[in-house]
């Protein structure tokens, strides 16, 4: 699907080479400004945390990227071999789904629908589910595979997601705040998966999120948003910032090395 | 079991195989119900029920501008109206902000009010009655071919699009990061739906006609863990209902569409009490 990338066919550290630039995005919906002047620059390997206020306009910028909300101004990706495009590969981990649990769709429907066109109300090919299968072991859930959606804890849901959006493997990774609904354990779970694939498939990735102590943990880059980029910078920067204090208070930042001592895992 | 037996000893001579319109509603049958099953089950889960309702009810205004139209048989005033209004609401439910179920019900209202108001001018309503309960034992041999053609662009569309009919069910959001244009898709299965909604109504019926489409693909839905078993569950419900409703309202005497509309109630309260015991 995907042009060949050397930057991604390796597997290897971060080459730093390809990024996602957002130039100049405006959202006006109905004559109201939503958003205004955004500028990114991300990245690859890098996990870039959107925080900010609610209202600010964090999940509309993820659907103007995703281009289901029309916007101004242009996204560019450049890819290792400096070749440029205007529609990258995009993965996409939604808040939530608004799917009836009821609903009999199975997690290996959700894959094939997702990546073939097979119809998967006739029957599921062997290599679909070898491809599934794979994608689902990326984040240790392959014995989900044949499981009701409905039937998935909110933590399962979201590593089942986390695998879709990998598959293929994408140029830009958003998520949506998509801990929602999971307990603290499950969410420093998510968000260390998250931090090693980002690593192991060069990925720049794209998070918007209100949990700011993971945030100062997890994410590289901190931009904090309210309706246009009010600052944006390393967590320590972001955090440190008379706006961002004024908005959420002093973040402790704690190094991740000190926080592991107590979890023991 | 008594009456079940009694009911198949008196199949066993076939009495009603004797009559060719029987016959025709039997090759009907075969091909309504499948395609009523295989319908179903994405209406459910788009949570279409009350939309499909409004597309069945708009029918009545669909006949009446047929007949100011001077039409002998208002089915092509019935199509163009009815795929208008799917259109119609796909797009206000798009871009509109109010919920899609007050968007329907004032569309559906509108529509219903419209066509009894001019059918009725003159208090001549009784005459259209018949398309309110539908007669599946009028059905012609043209009539059917028409049904099998609509089967086949169905089955069609389904192997072309009913992965991505699933993603948008699931999320648009998530379809439309898979490149999948969700509007489009929704207005080609609405279309779709309106299309064989009204061609099937006078058959079947504007008052029943949506039990069928819901009722075999929500029973499915009690018992099914993935998508194939939701097919075949919905469509060997649709038929065997089909079957046993049209060989009951020829010995009861009753309306064919509505007995069969019963049995497939009747596999609705198996099913759930089948998802009570093995969940």
């Amino acid at each position: 699907m995907a042009a060949p990338n050397s930057c991604k066919a390796t597997e290897n550290p971060a080459c730093g080479l390809c990024c996602t630039k957002i130039n100049n995005f405006a959202v006006n919906l109905a004559d109201t400004v939503i958003l205004q002047d955004v500028n990114l620059h991300i990245h690859c390997g890098e996990l870039t945390a959107i925080i900010g206020p609610n209202g600010a306009g964090k999940s509309t910028l993820l659907k103007a990227i995703l281009g289901e909300i029309p916007h101004q101004g242009e996204l560019r990706f450049l890819d290792a071999a400096n070749r440029s495009t205007s529609a990258p590969l995009v993965g996409y981990v939604p808040q939530h789904l608004d799917f009836d649990p009821g609903a009999p769709i199975s997690v290996m429907d959700l894959f094939g629908a997702s990546t073939s066109r097979w119809p998967v109300c006739w029957s599921h090919r062997q290599a679909q589910r070898l491809n599934c299968q794979t994608a689902l072991k990326r984040v240790q859930a392959s014995h989900l595979l044949d499981r009701r959606l409905g039937k998935l804890s909110g933590g399962e849901l979201q590593r089942v997601l986390l695998a879709l959006a990998l598959t293929p493997i994408p140029d830009l990774l958003l998520l949506d705040e998509p801990v929602s609904g999971v307990d603290q354990r499950g969410m420093e779970i998510f968000y260390e998966m998250v931090s090693d694939l980002r690593h192991r498939y060069d990925l720049s990735i794209i998070l918007v999120s209100h949990d700011l102590n993971l945030m100062a943990r997890y994410a590289d880059r901190i931009v904090y948003l309210n309706k246009t980029v009010i600052c944006s910078g390393t967590p320590a920067e972001v955090f440190n910032n008379d706006q961002v204090i004024k908005e959420f208070g002093k973040i402790e930042l704690c190094p991740l090395d000190v926080d592991h001592s107590g979890k023991g895992d | 079991m008594a009456a079940y037996y009694a009911w198949a000893q008196n199949l066993l001579p076939f009495q009603w195989a004797q009559y060719s319109f029987m016959l025709n509603a039997l090759l009907a049958v075969f091909l309504v119900s499948p395609l009523f099953g295989i319908l179903g089950t994405m209406v459910v889960n788009n949570k279409m029920a009350f939309f499909s309702d409004a597309i069945g009810h708009s029918a009545l205004t669909g006949i009446a501008i047929g007949v100011l139209l001077g039409m002998r048989d208002p089915l092509a005033a019935m199509l163009a109206f009815s795929v208008l209004l799917a259109i119609g609401i796909s797009l206000v439910k798009a871009h509109g902000k109010s919920s899609p179920d007050t968007v329907i019900g004032v569309f559906s209202s509108t529509a219903v009010a419209l066509g009894i108001v001019i059918l009725s001018r003159g208090g001549g309503f009784a005459r259209y009655s018949n398309f309110l309960i539908g007669d599946l034992l009028s059905i012609t041999v043209q009539e059917i071919l028409m049904l099998l053609i609509v089967l086949i662009i169905v089955l069609l569309f389904w192997a072309r699009f009913f992965n991505q009919l699933l993603l948008v069910s699931v999320n648009p959001s998530l379809a439309g990061s898979r490149g999948i244009k969700v509007l489009y898709i929704e207005i080609i299965f609405s279309v779709i739906m309106a299309i064989v909604v009204t061609i099937s109504i006078q058959w079947v019926g504007i008052l029943i006609i949506n039990s069928l489409l819901i009722l075999p693909a929500a029973a499915a839905r009690n018992i099914a863990g993935n998508m194939r078993q939701y097919h075949v569950i919905a469509v060997l419900i649709a038929i065997i209902s089909g079957l046993t409703g049209l060989i009951l309202s020829y010995y009861w005497g009753t309306a064919t569409g509505a007995t069969i509309v019963l049995c497939a109630s009747l596999f609705y309260v198996l099913t759930l009490w089948g998802y009570a015991k093995f969940n």
